[in-house]
């Protein structure tokens, strides 16, 4: 393998600062001890972070976003383990419409996922309703679990299966002792990146939230368009933190790579 | 009735047949091979063994039982996979268990009958270990414990050693022999390698297009192949086509590119079943395996010939000598002589005995130098 | 191994029932009917309603929300303005994210997983947060403003504008252009290069002739997810854009949640829909088609 030249690696020094400044800003401006935006040049404090724990609208939708996020990367993960199952392993009429079906909220913008859904909700009196919107979570992390989930099931060796098998074993007990746990990197892999995109998501969301169900995106949205303070920075490097912290789990559990690059 | 029977089976995708007709009768104890190039059906036959392919039509008896339509998971075979299909999330002594773990066979059974298996494969000191920590040949063997030690009453081979290097290969040969004569189970073993079929065999069967063409012993297979495609697949062999000019007696003339040899009338008899003496002017292919011939000094022998190509195989010499027939294959033993130098006049020689006939023309001329792969 | 596609029922070998796939996929299968098609398919027939304003009722059928929006020019400025905003977005991810892409897979491990991680994993972090943060970066009190004042150049007005709203989709789009073609790169042998270099090709024609044609695809597929994402980005505009720089997603959010015009917004909404669907099907019909005709 050939070394990059000293021209590649200040470009390339310059778009991992491209794509961390306006991250760290953040995580700075968040310990400011002034009143307005700006970098802690005078110490640092946890005055903005102690606001956000106080401030009771957020750490509802706080709440709100994390049941959110178990449920619907949990109930997400249970619908599309049998379901890529069956695409994977049958060849059954209709399989390419489902397959299509599956993963299509990755090409419908989220925008007209979130007014279709209003449009739903309003006629069926969802409005505002906490399941309908975990259901609507569930049908835009679906997808991201599903490719996982068939990429790990396509690259499984079926012999293993039948050599479960042949030494006695039921179709459940093979089901329960051999694949589950061979396909259960997939399985967890796919439920955090399900729960990250439930948690930031953001578009879809802002349709079909009402008052009492308000998310943490939608939440931090509105305060952004109205009042500008450094609580908004303590919310965003609390965020961050937390999605570092999964981002640290998921390359554990799966290698992050495998995640957003796909596997061969 | 034998102890493991298939009967007419044949099985078909769509309007393919992948097997058709299939009739093996296994005795209790045997070990048999079948030997056939990729795509032949022999996988396809071991799976309707195993019961993961269904069978179109035929049946299949297990001991006088009918198993044809039993499920896999009742049929009870040891099945050694060509991937060796490990648990990979279990120990070593975890994946020999389950099958009695299966058979609900108490765990203090269960642990001194696997650590029994891994003794005999020499594993015991691994049972810890996870698959991926091990080697090729460490999880071939820990295959076969798995499978053996559910006591199956017939345990299928799958290739089940392709996927290790040369050397080891032949190790596992002799050792996979040795632990299933120790054992005594009845064992089908698929292969597409005729020299392993044939160093472990008691019976080889030879499969070529999803129909069995030779049930034999090794030897009987080699010296005596019953087709011409046979005698080309299994070791390497010169194919000469001639007509038959004269029949006198136990002794036949055929006439190769002009060139008259004396054969003994009779091998068209067991060659490819079709039986009766040659008669004149038939067309015949001769086959005669490149260690009967003997390369002596030049002017003597049946052919004149001239050393074209030379390569060294270690404990031979195999030579192409090009004369009259066109392009023979000869292999001498590395006697520790001097070899032959390229271009050297030599003569060609046989004994009447080592020629085969098959009755018909050539399917094509192979080019010598290619079947000498 | 035959056993992948299985054959009907009364089988011995394992799990071939005729109903186990549609058994298996039948609650997803139902989900997604309830929740994608349905809404979709209603939000089609409420692009054709009528709106009253005065009651802000929906009924009978018109074409006109259509008929507006292609001929108005106040909807036609900001379709534009999206596109030409989606295209100089799509075309400096090229720009940036291809040349980077191949740095990363020219890097030695561990550098290459580190900063692998580095210019994909802000992909996972929320897009308000990421737009909160260009906000400060390009604000009037931000650092760059400072370091301007501190050269004297005076201040820039930065935010609110197409710039800033193009800078921050570069950032948010970046990661999925790096990724297919970071994909296409691994796929590539890098003996290929070499062989080229070793025929005496220069190190740039060795990459022009050689490389890019084989990471092509990744391009091509990178720009259309990102065009696609660009085109119906909501939160960037939303609060980059402020006010008056309208674009065809905070549009159909307004028509929705301020002016409760519901058919207009859904017209826009499907026409939104219809125009990522056209650029994907076309991409995945002509392009891969073609790709793996040449590339197998």
């Amino acid at each position: 393998m050939t070394r990059n030249g000293p021209v590649a690696l200040v470009f390339h020094t310059l778009v991992v600062l491209f794509m961390l400044a306006p991250l760290a800003i953040v995580c700075l401006v968040a310990f400011t001890p002034e009143n307005t935006l700006s970098l802690p040049t005078r110490g640092f404090s946890l005055r903005w972070f102690e606001a956000v724990f106080h401030h009771p609208d957020f750490v509802q939708s706080f709440w709100n976003s994390l049941w959110l996020a178990l449920l619907s990367a949990t109930l997400a993960v249970a619908l599309a383990v049998p379901a890529s199952l069956a695409i994977t392993r049958w060849e059954f009429p209709g399989r390419n419409f489902l397959n299509a079906l599956f993963l299509s909220p990755l090409i419908i913008p989220h925008l007209v996922l979130g007014v279709a859904m209003l449009r739903l909700f309003a006629l069926v009196g969802a409005t505002g309703s906490f399941g309908w919107l975990v259901a609507a979570h569930m049908v835009i992390v679906t997808p991201y679990v599903m490719r996982l989930l068939i990429a790990a099931i396509a690259g499984f060796d079926r012999s293993v299966e039948q050599a479960a098998y042949s030494m006695g074993a039921s179709e459940a007990t093979v089901f329960r002792r051999i694949t589950l746990p061979m396909i259960l990197p997939g399985v967890t892999g796919g439920w955090l990146i399900a729960f990250i995109n439930s948690f930031d998501e953001l578009t879809m969301s802002i349709f079909i939230t009402s008052p009492s169900t308000v998310t943490l995106p939608v939440r931090m949205y509105m305060y952004a368009t109205e009042s500008i303070d450094p609580m908004m920075a303590a919310v965003s490097a609390l965020i961050i933190g937390i999605t570092v912290v999964a981002v640290l789990l998921l390359d554990r559990v799966y290698g992050l790579d495998r995640i957003l690059v796909g596997q061969r | 009735m034998s102890f493991l029977e298939l009967r007419d089976i044949t099985k078909t995708y769509g309007t393919l047949n992948a097997v058709s007709d299939v009739t093996l009768s296994v005795e209790k104890g045997e070990f048999v091979s079948l030997l056939g190039p990729s795509g032949c059906g022999k996988t396809t036959t071991l799976q309707m063994i195993a019961g993961f392919v269904d069978v179109t039509s035929g049946s299949i008896h297990l001991d006088g039982r009918d198993i044809t339509r039993a499920k896999a998971n009742t049929r009870g075979l040891g099945i050694v996979f060509q991937t060796y299909a490990l648990f990979p999330h279990m120990t070593v002594f975890d994946n020999v268990s389950f099958g009695l773990e299966m058979q609900r066979v108490p765990k203090s059974e269960r642990r001194a009958r696997v650590e029994e298996a891994l003794e005999l494969v020499h594993l015991a000191p691994y049972a810890g270990r996870y698959p991926r920590e091990l080697s090729g040949g460490q999880r071939q063997r820990v295959a076969l414990a798995r499978a053996i030690v559910i006591r199956p009453p017939v345990l299928l081979l799958d290739e089940p050693l392709s996927n290790l290097d040369a050397k080891l290969r032949e190790a596992m040969q002799f050792e996979l022999r040795d632990i299933q004569r120790k054992v005594g189970t009845t064992t089908v073993m698929v292969t597409h390698d005729q020299a392993e079929a044939f160093s472990i065999s008691d019976r080889v069967v030879v499969m070529e297009a999803g129909r069995i063409t030779q049930i034999d012993q090794p030897y009987r297979i080699y010296e005596h192949p019953q087709t011409e495609f046979i005698s080309r697949f299994v070791g390497k062999t010169n194919l000469l086509p001639g007509t038959v000019k004269a029949v006198s007696g136990a002794y036949a003339s055929v006439s190769l590119a002009g060139v008259p040899v004396e054969i003994d009338s009779q091998s068209g008899a067991d060659m490819g079943g079709k039986g009766g003496a040659l008669a004149s002017g038939e067309t015949v292919t001769l086959c005669i395996r490149p260690e009967k011939l003997r390369l002596t000094g030049a002017g003597q022998g049946r052919l004149p010939g001239r050393v074209s190509e030379r390569y060294f195989l270690g404990s031979q010499w195999l030579y192409h000598v090009d004369g009259p027939l066109g392009t023979l294959m000869a292999v001498t033993p590395n006697d520790g002589s001097a070899p032959l130098d390229l271009d050297a006049p030599v003569g060609v020689d046989w004994s009447p005995s080592v020629v085969r006939v098959h009755r018909g023309a050539m399917a094509e001329a192979p080019d010598p130098a290619l079947e000498a792969h | 191994m035959a056993a992948v596609t299985s054959s009907p029922s009364s089988s011995a070998a394992p799990g071939n029932g005729r109903w186990t796939p549609l058994f298996l996929a039948g609650p997803a299968a139902l989900l997604f009917a309830a929740l994608v098609l349905t809404p979709l398919v209603l939000t089609a027939l409420l692009s054709f309603n009528e709106f009253e304003h005065a009651t802000g009722r929906t009924h009978g059928f018109t074409v006109g929300h259509y008929l507006a929006v292609l001929t108005d020019e106040y909807y036609l400025e900001i379709f534009l303005r999206t596109f030409r905003v989606a295209a100089l977005a799509t075309a400096i991810c090229v720009v940036i994210g291809v040349p980077e892409a191949y740095i990363l897979s020219r890097m030695r491990n561990p550098w290459r997983s580190v900063f692998l991680l580095v210019v994909l994993a802000p992909l996972l972090v929320s897009v308000v947060v990421r737009a909160f943060g260009w906000s400060m970066l390009l604000g009037p009190e931000g650092p760059i403003n400072a370091g301007l004042v501190a050269l004297g150049f005076g201040r820039a007005r930065m935010l609110y504008s197409e710039g800033t709203v193009i800078v921050a989709l570069v950032h948010v789009m970046l990661p999925f252009m790096v990724i297919p073609v970071w994909t296409s790169l691994q796929k590539l042998d890098p003996s290929i290069e070499q062989a080229a270099l070793s025929f005496g090709a220069s190190r740039g024609t060795a990459i022009v002739r050689v490389v890019a044609p084989q990471i092509l695809p990744g391009i091509l597929s990178g720009s259309l997810i990102v065009f696609g994402l660009s085109a119906s980005a909501f939160a960037i505009p939303g609060l980059l854009g402020g006010r008056r720089l309208k674009m065809v997603a905070t549009i159909v959010y307004d028509q929705y949640l301020s002016d409760l015009n519901w058919p207009m917004g859904a017209a826009v909404a499907v026409l939104l829909l219809v125009a990522n669907l056209i650029i994907m099907l076309t991409y995945h019909r002509v392009v891969e088609g073609h790709y793996r005709r040449r590339l197998g």
